[in-house]
């Protein structure tokens, strides 16, 4: 079932293409990792992807048409003051906003859940702010999945990350998957170190969409 | 202190100024939190300022002037709200324009109305003879309109005060709550100016804000912890400059700024 399908999208500013008649579509429990050297338009696609900026052309297509507010987002580097006074559960629970009422209460059982996916539940009552890089980034997965566990979009989510802290998170999103489509944004994955199983490249000089062990193939061959 | 406060409140005029200091100081710590979490204490400031030019033209028209100030402030507050997001010019020299011309225009039309009898004084810096009744009739209105505006989008006013961004994304009308918070802010601002004056509201909305921050873990205990403070806060101020026939403005600013101290020192030392 396909969760996501873009068909001949481009963006321009002036007389500069960021992207031109790109194509591509996820299917249910895809892993779609975007690559691509900065400025090459990852963090656009997203925001296009978002609804934030809209495309000169193309059309973006969600598994049901009133998907976009039922996305799991996890931004870049989201930035708090160290004294902002959130709990782990109050950040978990801002997920469940785009599905309830103004009157009604948090989804108890999906945000429980949701921390205890991440292994985070013992650290709900935990102050945010005071939380290492690799929990922080758990508990921001956890108000995704709560947002929506159909389709997670992530931006760069290891940047800041110690390399161990990485590897673990890595290991979380490959979880996840199980039940779980992805789209993440990164750059720092070389082709030995691979995750998921396609590979959109936004890099001018090795324009790729297919599989990762094709993608792996075409860097050998490049 | 407590014999000094049940007596000030025998006298009419005190009473109506407590009643609305209270109603004040719970709607400036609900809405404060969120501007100082963002960042956007300056607003708050600004607007005041705003306040007191729009104050100041009303008294001279001879106009009622929390009535007429109410929708410039708001009007304002959305223009400075703008201001402040526009990346492409620099918001913060703008909003001291703005608020620097609004308190210049003020302080020039009261001196060169000479006719108007206008105490420049009690707008800058607040009279607790000030509130009238009608005064406390609005206030105690917009007061109920503040509380019940927050507390309906208090989780949207968390979301999009903890990551705008990510609340963008799953579909929460950002722009529509930064509105509704900018107008809510308008409102206490105009409501407070009369008693703590144009120069010393903008205070309440960030200290009790500030202090709670050392003492609340939560987003909601951090609110609840603002508005105790607000309120102790308020009443300890009001009654010393009872007692000691201070302004009470500067009084209860002082009293915040104690509290401050205080809870930044319990945060060191706990």
């Amino acid at each position: 079932m396909t969760v996501l399908q873009i068909k001949n999208l481009s963006l321009k500013y002036g007389n500069h293409y960021i992207f031109r008649n790109l194509s591509f579509a996820i299917e249910k429990n895809d892993f779609l990792c975007i690559v691509g050297p900065n400025g090459s338009g990852k963090s656009t696609l997203l925001k296009c992807l978002l609804g934030e900026i809209k495309p000169n052309q193309g059309k973006i297509q969600f598994e049901n048409h009133s998907q976009r507010r039922v996305i799991g987002y996890l931004p870049q580097n989201p930035h708090h003051s160290p004294s902002f006074p959130a709990s782990v559960y109050e950040v978990v629970a801002s997920g469940s906003l785009n599905q309830i009422g103004l009157f009604s209460r948090y989804p108890k059982q999906k945000i429980e859940k949701a921390l205890d996916t991440l292994h985070i539940a013992d650290i709900a009552r935990q102050q945010f702010s005071t939380l290492s890089g690799g929990q922080r980034q758990r508990v921001l997965l956890a108000r995704a999945l709560v947002a929506s566990s159909n389709l997670l979009i992530l931006d760069e989510p290891s940047n800041n990350l110690d390399y161990n802290s990485k590897q673990e998170f890595y290991r979380t999103l490959e979880k996840l998957n199980k039940s779980t489509t992805i789209l993440m944004v990164t750059h720092d994955l070389d082709h030995n170190n691979l995750i998921g199983n396609k590979i959109l490249s936004l890099d001018p000089n090795l324009p790729f969409f297919g599989t990762t062990k094709e993608y792996v193939r075409r860097i050998h061959a490049h | 202190m407590l014999t000094s406060l049940i007596e000030m409140l025998n006298y009419d005029f005190i009473l109506r100024a407590f009643i609305a200091g209270i109603i004040i100081t719970i709607c400036s710590s609900l809405i404060g939190s969120s501007l100082v979490l963002r960042k956007q204490s300056m607003i708050g400031d600004g607007l005041s300022h705003v306040a007191f030019g729009a104050a100041s033209i009303a008294t001279i028209l001879n106009i009622a002037p929390l009535e007429f100030s109410i929708p410039i402030v708001a009007i304002s507050a959305i223009l400075i709200l703008r201001l402040s997001q526009n990346a492409k010019i620099n918001g913060d020299a703008a909003i001291a324009v703005l608020s620097a011309s609004a308190l210049a225009l003020g302080t020039f039309l009261i001196s060169i109305n000479k006719g108007v009898n206008i105490d420049l004084n009690s707008y800058l810096f607040g009279s607790i003879l000030a509130i009238s009744e009608h005064d406390l009739k609005l206030c105690i209105i917009v007061g109920i309109i503040i509380i019940f505006v927050f507390l309906l989008f208090r989780r949207q006013i968390f979301a999009i005060t903890f990551d705008e961004e990510f609340a963008k994304a799953i579909g929460i009308k950002v722009q529509l709550y930064n509105t509704i918070l900018a107008t809510l802010c308008s409102l206490i601002i105009v409501i407070g100016m009369r008693m703590l004056g144009a120069l010393l509201i903008s205070s309440l909305i960030i200290f009790p804000c500030l202090s709670a921050l050392y003492l609340s873990k939560t987003f909601r205990g951090s609110i609840i912890a603002s508005v105790i403070l607000a309120i102790i806060c308020f009443i300890i101020g009001l009654t010393i400059s009872y007692i000691l026939s201070t302004p009470t403005g500067a009084t209860i600013v002082l009293a915040n700024l104690i509290a401050l101290i205080l809870s930044w020192l319990y945060n060191k030392i706990k």
